[in-house]
């Protein structure tokens, strides 16, 4: 199983692909939704995109007060 | 007529084919003038039936297929009318689109949702009533109704549980997560999942399969396989109309329509 640093860094590639931006302006503590100044759909499209990545489901629920890189990797690694 | 161009939605027939296209924005939402405009579309296909096979359809938002039911509507325009008034008027409006739905349903066409993005609630009802689901990888599936102490009010759950189940329909409706395309392929919800953006393509190439066969072979073989589940729809009807009484619900759809929330996609 990956470290939690790994499932971090994973996601943050991820997201700076997804939406365009540089990977070094994102850190794990970034909240994503002010970051990247994304919407619901989006933070959605978000969730498609790691379920792919790491062959998992993350029931959307789990997202809901979830705003940083670092608590979603946790969130995702709990289900690796 | 062939093709009809509306404000909330537009149709046409080309090779055999009839495409439906969804294309209120933000996300499709069902309200009143979408109603009326699916009460335009089937009463056409009951002419357009003669020259086509097979019905696809899809939405031209980039938002997906369609959000489900127009809650600011709902809300607001039950907001000055008595109990009585607002269940009267939410009792109308759920017959209207059941019969939208069961026509669909029930047509002797095959027809194929090419979905992509949001699938919720009433979008995801729209979708179980077509034959086949063509789902975009991007897509995700869900009811979210429970959230706001309501059940799916368009057919939903009688059609889920028709063609998948009653666990998988147990899953969705009490938890109100949503699902992505690979899992509703892997729980048979979908047929086919395509690449992004690809979906209309691969619903296409199936249409055009289904053109190729006999109509009345495919009819009589659609008309043996999915039966009406009308007895539980009319429950489902009534129940729903049982909820919807409850003050929770006024309050859930106010909260709903007045959050500012980052997942305020989800009622």
């Amino acid at each position: 199983m990956p470290s939690i640093d790994q499932t971090t860094d994973e996601i943050l590639d991820l997201a700076a692909k997804q939406f365009k931006v540089p990977r070094e302006t994102l850190a794990p503590g970034d909240d994503f939704f002010k970051k990247l100044g994304i919407d619901s759909l989006q933070a959605l499209e978000m969730l498609t995109r790691i379920e792919q990545h790491f062959g998992v489901e993350l029931p959307d629920y789990e997202m809901q007060g979830v705003s940083d890189f670092r608590t979603l990797a946790n969130r995702i690694q709990a289900r690796l | 007529m062939n093709s009809f161009s509306g404000k909330t939605i537009s149709w046409s027939l080309r090779d055999s084919v009839i495409e439906l296209v969804l294309h209120r924005a933000p996300a499709n939402e069902i309200g009143t003038e979408t109603l009326g405009e699916l009460e335009q579309f089937m009463v056409s296909l009951g002419a357009l039936s003669e020259q086509a096979s097979a019905v696809i359809v899809h939405s031209t938002l980039r938002a997906g297929f369609c959000a489900g039911a127009d809650l600011r509507e709902l809300y607001q325009s039950s907001l000055p009318l008595d109990a009585k008034a607002r269940l009267d008027g939410v009792r109308e409006f759920l017959e209207r689109i059941h019969a939208v739905m069961n026509a669909l349903d029930a047509t002797a066409l095959t027809t194929i949702a090419a979905v992509h993005g949001v699938c919720f609630g009433g979008g995801f009802e729209l979708a179980l009533a077509c034959d086949l689901i063509v789902a975009d990888k991007m897509a995700r599936f869900c009811f979210p109704e429970l959230r706001l102490g309501l059940i799916p009010g368009f057919g939903g759950i009688p059609r889920l549980k028709r063609d998948l189940g009653n666990a998988v329909v147990r899953d969705l409706l009490l938890t109100g997560r949503s699902i992505n395309a690979a899992k509703a392929l892997s729980a048979g919800l979908v047929s086919q999942v395509a690449a992004e953006g690809e979906a209309l393509r691969v619903a296409r190439a199936t249409a055009a399969q289904v053109t190729k066969f006999d109509r009345g072979a495919s009819a009589a073989a659609k008309k043996f396989i999915k039966p009406i589940p009308s007895e539980e729809l009319r429950r489902e009807i009534d129940l729903f109309c049982e909820l919807f009484t409850r003050p929770a619900v006024m309050a859930g759809l106010r909260k709903f329509v007045e959050s500012t929330e980052a997942l305020s996609y989800l009622p």
